[in-house]
C-alpha cells in the first residue's frame, strides 16, 4: 500500500506542474489585465504599474521567476487586486473558513444522505422509499441560490432566530451549512440507495440472511460496505469542492471563504491569486482522489493496490 | 456511535440559534445609552485604503471616513474648510495658498502640516509607486508631470510648496476653476509619511501601513479593525479637530456584493444603510416602507457609445436617428425604476448651476427622415449592428427595451452581445466594437468632467470622434476665471455634441438605497461622498 501511495504522490508532481503552467499562460491570454479599468489610466501610469508588478518583463521571465518563488520560498506573490495582502495571507485567512463550512456541511450531508439512502433502499418501493427519494430529488433540483434565501426568509426574517448573513457566532453557521449540506445530502442519498439496492440483491447477502444474521447486521455489517462504493467515488471530488468553498453560498451568506476568491480572482485578472487558488484546489483534488482510491480498496475486497 | 455524536453536535448547534443573534447596534441597557453604531453596506471588499494606490468607490467611502483633505463640500456644494481653514487664489487663477488650521492632527497626535501635504504629493508622483490617480495632480500642477516622468528630480521645482508648517502653496500649469471641487477627490488627501516609511518605504504599493494596527489618518474616524470580506470597523477619532461635531461612535463597513443579501440584512436589522436596492424590491419598499427608501442624485451619465469609424455609425445621421428614436421617459419609468433622469444632453442638470441650453428632443419622425437620408428608408438595408454591453441583468433589460424601440420606431434590427467585464473594457479601449453601453461618473462636481471626456484622443473618449473646434473651446474654457463665462463656452461645446452625437445619452444616474429611519442627518454629495460627521443615529 505504501508503494502505491508513494507512486501516486510522485505522479502528482508532473500533474501539478502542468496545471500550474497551463493556468499561468491561459490567464495571461485572456483579454484584459489586472489594471484594465473603465476609467483608463494614462499610458505613462500604465507603464509604471506594469513595471511595479514586473509585467513589463518577457512572459517566460515572469514564469520562471514565479516558479522560483513558489518552489524555493513557498511565496505565491502579492495580490494584484489587494495591494496590502499577499496571496499566501489571503489563502491562510480564508481557507480555514471554507474548511470549517465545508466540514460541517459534509457531516450534515453524510448523516442526512446516508440515512435517507439506506432507509429508501431497505424499505424499497414503500411509502418510506418514496418520501426519501422525493426528498433527495427535491434537494438535487433545488439550487442553493433558491434554498439559501428561502431558509433566510424563514429563520432569519420571519422567525428572527439567526442572522440573515455573516460569519461571527456559531448560529451564523447553521443556515449556510444547511444549504450546502442539503444539496450534497441529496446526491449521497441517491447514490447510497442505488448502491445498497444493488448489493442487497447479491448472493452473499442472501447467504448472510440464510445463516440467520439479523437484518440490522445484514444491512450495516454486510451491505453498507459494498453499497457505499458509489458514494465514496463521488466523495473524492465532492469533498475537494465542498472544502474549498462555494461561491454561491459564500456570496449569499457573506462568508469570508476561499470560494469567492477562486471565482472573483479570475474576474479581477488577479494573476497570482488565480494561480494560488488553482494550485491549492488541484492539490486537494489529487490528494482526495488518492484517499478515495485507498478507501475503495479497503471497502471492496475485489480491488488491489495495483 | 460516531453518528450519534454527530447528531448531538448538530442538535447543539441548532440550539445556539436562539441565543446568538446579534442585537440591534445602538440600544440602551438599563437606561444607559450604549455606543451609537451605524452599519453600512459598502459594496465590494476594498482593495486597500491607501489613497495613492486604490481607485474604487468602496475605497472612496472608507478613505473619506478616515482622512480629510484641504477642503470639503456642504450639502449645497459650497466649498467649506477641511484641514485648511481658509485659502486665497491669485487673480490669474494660478496660485492657491492654503492656511492650515492649528488644531488639525493625525490620529497619533502629530500635527497635520503643509510639509505633510507636499510629501504626500511627492509620493503620489513617484513613478515607482504607479499611482493610478497621479494624473489628477500632474494634469494641473506646475512641474508635476516633469517630476513624474523623471525629467526633474528636485521636487522643490514643482508647484507644491510648504511656505511654513501651516501655509501650503500650489501653483498650477493653467487655471483650473474647478480645482477646489477636484480637491475633494481622495487623490488630493494627505498620508502620514513617517508611518509609510516605517512599513516599507514610500514607493512600495504593497506594504502593511494600512493595517489597523499601523494605520494613521487625519479624518473624523480611525481604523479599529479589518476582517477581510467581513467588516471594517471605524471609530470616532479622539484627535480630529472637529470631533465635537461627530455624533456616531462607530461606523461598520460591510462589503456586500449582492444587493439581495444586503436587502435581507437590512430587513433583519443587520444593516442601517445599504449600498443598493434590488430593482425587484424597490416598488414594494416604496409602497410599504417609504421612509426607508432614499434616492439621491448621482453625477453620472448612462449612455451608448458609437464607434464613429465603423459603419453605419460613421454617418452622423444614423447616430442621430438612433438617439432621437427612443422613449427615455418610458425606460426610466418602466425599466430602470430608480427615478433616473432622462438625458437629452451631455451634462447632469444644474451641476454647479450649469443648465444645458441645447438639449435635443425625442423625435421619431425626424429620426426616420435621417435614417432614410442615410440610405436606410424604414430600416431597409440597415447593416448588421451589434450592441455590446457588460454582463449584468440591468444592462440587459435596458438593451432589450431599446432594441425593441428601434425595431418598432425605425424598423432596424440591433443584435445584443454581452461580455464579461474585463473583456468588454478591453474591447472598449481597443475600439473593437460598433456600439457599446457605457457610463461615466464624475470624479468631482463640475461640468468640466463631462466635457473633458470628448476631447480628441482623450484616453476615455473611445469613440474615435474628435472636433478641432470642440478642443479649442475646451482649452479656452479653462483660461476663463468666472463660471458664467466658462459655462457659456460649455454651451457652445454641447451644441457641437448634440449636432454630432458621438455618444447617445440615455439617462442620468441616481443612487437608490435603503436607510433606516433611525439614521439622521445623512447626506451625500452628487459624487457619492458622505460627510459622516454630520450623521447621527437614534438609539
Amino acid at each position: 500500500m505504501l508503494r502505491f501511495i508513494a507512486r501516486r504522490l510522485l505522479e502528482t508532481i508532473p500533474v501539478l506542474f502542468v496545471i500550474l503552467t497551463a493556468t499561468f499562460f491561459m490567464i495571461r491570454f485572456v483579454p484584459g489585465g489586472p489594471f484594465t479599468a473603465e476609467k483608463a489610466v494614462t499610458p505613462e501610469v500604465m507603464r509604471n504599474l506594469e513595471r511595479a508588478y514586473d509585467l513589463d518583463k518577457p512572459l517566460w521571465q515572469q514564469y520562471t521567476r514565479y516558479l522560483r518563488n513558489v518552489l524555493l520560498h513557498g511565496d505565491l506573490g502579492p495580490s494584484f487586486k489587494y495591494p496590502n495582502r499577499t496571496v499566501n495571507e489571503i489563502i491562510a485567512g480564508k481557507l480555514p473558513v471554507s474548511l470549517e463550512l465545508g466540514a460541517e456541511a459534509l457531516v450534515l450531508a453524510l448523516v442526512l444522505g446516508l440515512t435517507l439512502g439506506v432507509l429508501a433502499a431497505v424499505k424499497n418501493n414503500t411509502w418510506i422509499d418514496y418520501v426519501c427519494s422525493s426528498a433527495a430529488m427535491t434537494g438535487i433540483c433545488l439550487p442553493t441560490f433558491v434554498l439559501g434565501p428561502l431558509l433566510v426568509l424563514l429563520f432569519a426574517i420571519h422567525l428572527g432566530w439567526v442572522n440573515a448573513s455573516g460569519w461571527d457566532g456559531p448560529a451564523d453557521r447553521i443556515l449556510p451549512c444547511l444549504t450546502l449540506g442539503c444539496v450534497y445530502a441529496a446526491y449521497i442519498a441517491r447514490l447510497t440507495r442505488g448502491g445498497m439496492l444493488e448489493v442487497l440483491s447479491q448472493d452473499y447477502i442472501r447467504t448472510a440472511r440464510a445463516k440467520g444474521a439479523s437484518e440490522v447486521r445484514v444491512i450495516f455489517k454486510h451491505a453498507l460496505r459494498g453499497g457505499l462504493l458509489p458514494v465514496v467515488s463521488f466523495l473524492g471530488p465532492a469533498i475537494a469542492g465542498i472544502l474549498t468553498g462555494s461561491f454561491v453560498i459564500e456570496t449569499i451568506f457573506q462568508i469570508p471563504g476561499l470560494g469567492r476568491e477562486f471565482v472573483n480572482s479570475a474576474f479581477n485578472r488577479d494573476y497570482t491569486l488565480v494561480l494560488g487558488t488553482v494550485i491549492l484546489y488541484a492539490t486537494l483534488i489529487i490528494g482526495l482522489n488518492l484517499l478515495v482510491d485507498v478507501v475503495q480498496v479497503w471497502l471492496n475486497p475485489k480491488l488491489k493496490f495495483e | 456511535m460516531l453518528k450519534c455524536k454527530l447528531v448531538s453536535f448538530l442538535a447543539v448547534a441548532f440550539l445556539f440559534a436562539g441565543c446568538s443573534k446579534k442585537e440591534p447596534a445602538a440600544t440602551t441597557a438599563g437606561g444607559t445609552p450604549t455606543r451609537k453604531i451605524l452599519r453600512y453596506g459598502n459594496g465590494t471588499e476594498p482593495q486597500d485604503i491607501d489613497p495613492h494606490v486604490v481607485t474604487g468607490v468602496p475605497e472612496q467611502h472608507l478613505i473619506q471616513t478616515l482622512s480629510e483633505g484641504l477642503v470639503s463640500e456642504d450639502p449645497q456644494m459650497n466649498t467649506i474648510p477641511g484641514v485648511a481653514e481658509k485659502w486665497e487664489i491669485s487673480p490669474d487663477g494660478l496660485v492657491y495658498t492654503f492656511h492650515l488650521r492649528a488644531d488639525a492632527k493625525w490620529s497619533n497626535g502629530d500635527p497635520v502640516t503643509a510639509q505633510d501635504f507636499v510629501q504626500s504629493y511627492q509620493r503620489e508622483l513617484t513613478a515607482a509607486l504607479a499611482s493610478e490617480y497621479a494624473y489628477m495632480l500632474f494634469n494641473h500642477v506646475r512641474g508635476a508631470k516633469d517630476y513624474y516622468d523623471g525629467k526633474i528630480t528636485d521636487f522643490a521645482q514643482t508647484g507644491f510648496k510648504a511656505i511654513d508648517p501651516r501655509t501650503l502653496e500650489i501653483t498650477l500649469l493653467q487655471p483650473a476653476p474647478f480645482l477646489l471641487h477636484a480637491m475633494n477627490h481622495y487623490a488630493w488627501y494627505p498620508v502620514h509619511i513617517p508611518t509609510i516609511r516605517k512599513f516599507g518605504g514610500l514607493d512600495h504599493r504593497s506594504t502593511a501601513w494600512t493595517r489597523p494596527e499601523n494605520y494613521v489618518g487625519n479624518g473624523p474616524y480611525v481604523l479599529k479593525s479589518w476582517k477581510p470580506n467581513q467588516v471594517i470597523v471605524t471609530e470616532r477619532s479622539p484627535t480630529y479637530w472637529d470631533r465635537a461635531r461627530v455624533k456616531i461612535d462607530e461606523i461598520d463597513f460591510y462589503p456586500i456584493e449582492l444587493a439581495d443579501t444586503e436587502e435581507r440584512m437590512f430587513r433583519s436589522g443587520q444593516l442601517d444603510i445599504t449600498n443598493e436596492v434590488p430593482l425587484t424590491k424597490l416598488a414594494v419598499y416604496r409602497r410599504d416602507q417609504p421612509r426607508s427608501v432614499r434616492v439621491d442624485p448621482y453625477d453620472g451619465l448612462y449612455y451608448y457609445r458609437f464607434n464613429v469609424r465603423r459603419k453605419p455609425f460613421d454617418d452622423v445621421r444614423v447616430r442621430r436617428a438612433l438617439a432621437l428614436s427612443i422613449d427615455r421617459e418610458s425606460l426610466v419609468k418602466n425599466v430602470t425604476l430608480a427615478d433616473e433622469v432622462p438625458a437629452y444632453d451631455f451634462v447632469p442638470q444644474n451641476l454647479l448651476g450649469y443648465r444645458s441650453e441645447n438639449s435635443f428632443q425625442a423625435d421619431i419622425a425626424e429620426a426616420r427622415r435621417l435614417l432614410a437620408a442615410a440610405g436606410y428608408p424604414e430600416g431597409r438595408g440597415f447593416p448588421r449592428v451589434e450592441l455590446l454591453y457588460n454582463t449584468l441583468e440591468k444592462h440587459k433589460i435596458i438593451a432589450e427595451a431599446l432594441q425593441e424601440m428601434w425595431r418598432k420606431n425605425l424598423g432596424v434590427e440591433i443584435s445584443l452581445l454581452n461580455q464579461e467585464w474585463k473583456v468588454y473594457v478591453d474591447a472598449q479601449h481597443s475600439q473593437n466594437f460598433q456600439f457599446q453601453r457605457a457610463g461615466w461618473i464624475a470624479d468631482y462636481v463640475d461640468p468640466h468632467v463631462f466635457f473633458d471626456l470628448w476631447e480628441t484622443g482623450n484616453g476615455n473618449n473611445d469613440t474615435n470622434w474628435g472636433n478641432p473646434e470642440y478642443d479649442r473651446l475646451l482649452h479656452s474654457a479653462l483660461s476663463t476665471h468666472d463660471n458664467t463665462a466658462r459655462f457659456a463656452i460649455y454651451q457652445q461645446m454641447e451644441k457641437i455634441l448634440v449636432a454630432e452625437m458621438p455618444i447617445m445619452p440615455i439617462f442620468y444616474y441616481t443612487h437608490a438605497r435603503l436607510i433606516s429611519p433611525r439614521v439622521k442627518g445623512f447626506y451625500t454629495t452628487p459624487v457619492d461622498n458622505y460627510p459622516w460627521k454630520y450623521a447621527d443615529i437614534d438609539p
